[in-house]
């Protein structure tokens, strides 16, 4: 990446639920244009991390940073204002399900917006046809398949035309095709859109084929233990952990 | 073939020889442990146990059970298990079982709380709980100054829908109960009042009680029942699937998308269907008081007429719409909270329903208090 501005920085931060900490000392960069992986085996608290990012958890310690605005340490009408910069796409595609697709995909136009009803339906036809879900903007999200609820769910996420887009385990429950072109379309709207991308994931086929940039958690100590290209880091980095993780606990010898 | 066997034979004083015969199935009765301690007991000078499996005829998990328990008794007396006369299958499995050690940490600590200290974790529970009901009417309340100053955001089409839910659809089953409740109030009332030959009283009788009290109760249990719990078990689906953060972080705030617009629908509904249970009430009386005691449909209608004031009905809608508040808040407030799991919707609707009762007895009980401090 050429310019290398940081967009969202995470400073010292702790998780916890209660009294229980599920993380601690974080500290990581997401640069503008970064596609961005927070890896780590099942459990470890990357959904966690990302429910910070997003606002639905406040930190028990520390702070997240977008640019120089303080996430956190912000009203919270300020912190909303923020949010209309930011997609996100839930694991479940999390649509409202009394909604139909088209409807999905307006309610956020509805309300950051005062587009006309016309104008409204052109974005929404749009953003469908992006995903390649045009023509099925009266259906309900229990009327279609998991992929393409994750895709409408990714075309809502895009109904703003956000600066930066949240993937929650984009290709849990895809077949390998269909995960596959999700990447693609991951990679296509960080080009079309200029947007940053932080997506949480343990597919290794995704890590390295999308990943510019990631932190590494890690659930035995409780914090991060690498971050970098998750490509410079099954090269360089000998942290047995992280080379089990990259590797599918396979040993070197064994690849060869 | 035949059944599952061990036999056990010595060779020399130090080797002990395990000979696995038979069919192993879990259905089938297969051999303890024991007959091995026993043998172990009685020749302390054991150093290793050996297997012959050549009479096996097949096997499933409960050998390698069985086997992990000679291992065990093993271990503990410091005897070496050689497995090679096991089948390669066993050998494979038992391996697999002991590759990753135990975690002790694993467990979950369930600690058994102290008789007192699960009291007092109860009560501050309560007591925080019934903060939160506080706080979530305090914000629902918000919400609806919001919707008077027109600056609520809601579907107007969601609003229909809870109308409809919440009203016509609730008729049928409002109709059946108040009717059956007028009747059985003028049955037990009649009886009595017979005695002193004041049937025709039976009308006011049944006419107060069904329009001061008993309507309003009635359909806000019903409405408890039947519309609180779906409230609860819509919102509890909706944070499961993670649709109310999806709301959250598109600033579009839960209280005014869906908790509002369900309120308002209960709420607004309530006092029509009070109303019309008055009326079911009141011809189920009527039913009973024709049919059985040729009391005249007139006089009946005349005497309940005369017996209900205009402050009586009031007060069973005003108690209506009260309800409709309480049972729209029990339903939306345990759908909010709800946990991410199947249970915990059920849980939840559940809960909805026991607040909602709840909430509706102590308010009819504060209602009546202060009717008749107030004389009316």
């Amino acid at each position: 990446m050429e310019n290398k501005n940081p967009c969202i920085s995470v400073v010292d931060l702790t998780m916890a639920y209660g009294d229980f900490v599920v993380m601690r000392n974080l500290n990581f960069t997401i640069n503008r244009g970064d596609i961005f992986i927070i890896m780590g085996g099942s459990g470890c608290g990357k959904s966690t991390l990302l429910r910070h990012m997003i606002g639905l958890k406040p930190p028990a310690k520390g702070e997240i940073l977008y640019g120089d605005f303080n996430f956190w340490k912000a009203e919270p009408a300020r912190r909303q204002e923020m949010m209309r910069h930011v997609g996100v796409l839930y694991q479940s595609g999390a649509l409202w399900s009394s909604m139909t697709l088209a409807e999905n995909v307006a309610l956020p136009l509805q309300q950051y917006t005062r587009l006309s009803k016309e104008k409204i339906r052109e974005q929404v036809s749009l953003k469908l046809s992006l995903v390649a879900l045009a023509g099925f903007e009266d259906f309900y999200p229990s009327e279609i398949s998991g992929g393409m609820r994750k895709r409408a769910g990714l075309a809502r996420a895009m109904a703003l035309d956000p600066e930066i887009l949240f993937f929650d385990e984009p290709s849990a429950g895809l077949d390998p095709v269909s995960a596959k072109r999700l990447d693609d379309l991951i990679l296509q709207l960080r080009d079309s859109l200029d947007a940053t991308v932080v997506v949480v994931t343990h597919e290794l086929a995704s890590i390295f084929a999308i990943g510019s940039n990631s932190v590494f958690l890690d659930p035995e100590s409780r914090t991060m233990i690498a971050s970098g290209d998750p490509k410079k880091l099954l090269a360089e980095d000998h942290d047995p952990r992280i080379q089990t993780f990259l590797r599918r606990g396979e040993t070197e010898e064994d690849q060869a | 073939m035949g059944d599952a066997s061990v036999h056990l034979s010595l060779t020399g004083e130090e080797i002990l020889t395990v000979h696995l015969k038979g069919k192993w199935q879990m259905e089938t009765d297969v051999p303890s442990t024991e007959t091995a301690m026993e043998q172990l007991d009685r020749h302390p000078s054991i150093k290793r146990i050996v297997f012959n499996a050549m009479a096996l005829s097949s096997w499933d998990s409960s050998l390698v059970i069985f086997l992990f328990g000679i291992s065990k008794l093993a271990l503990g007396r410091k005897i070496q298990v050689d497995k090679d006369g096991l089948p390669p299958g066993v050998r494979q499995l038992m391996d697999l079982a002991t590759a990753v050690p135990k975690r002790e940490d694993a467990k979950q600590s369930v600690s058994r709380a102290g008789f007192f200290a699960r009291v007092g974790s109860e009560a501050t529970d309560f007591a925080k709980s019934a903060g939160d009901l506080v706080t979530f009417t305090g914000a629902a309340f918000e919400a609806f100054v919001r919707m008077v100053t027109g600056r609520a955001r809601f579907r107007a089409s969601d609003l229909w829908l809870f109308l409809q839910e919440a009203g016509a659809q609730a008729v049928p089953i409002v109709s059946l109960i108040s009717f059956l409740v007028g009747l059985i109030l003028a049955f037990v009332g009649v009886l009595q009042l017979s005695m002193f030959g004041a049937e025709v009283y039976v009308a006011d009788l049944v006419g107060i009680a069904m329009v001061r009290e008993m309507g309003a109760i009635m359909t806000g249990i019903i409405m408890a029942g039947r519309t609180g719990a779906a409230y609860a078990a819509q919102l509890g689906t909706m944070q499961v699937n993670e649709e109310i953060d999806a709301l959250e972080t598109l600033a579009v705030p839960p209280m005014e998308f869906l908790v509002l617009p369900r309120m308002v629908a209960l709420t607004l509904m309530m006092p029509f269907l009070v109303l019309y249970a008055n009326l079911m009430g009141i011809l189920g009386g009527a039913l009973v008081a024709v049919g059985m005691y040729n009391i005249n449909i007139l006089v009946y209608l005349n005497r309940t007429k005369a017996a209900i004031g205009l402050n009586d009905l009031f007060i069973g809608l005003f108690m209506g719409a009260v309800f409709g508040v309480l049972v729209a808040l029990s339903g939306c407030l345990r759908g909010i909270e709800c946990g991410r799991s199947a249970s915990a919707v059920g849980d939840a609707a559940t809960s909805a329903v026991v607040t909602g009762i709840v909430a509706i007895i102590i308010a009819t009980a504060v209602i009546t208090v202060l009717c008749s401090i107030l004389g009316i």
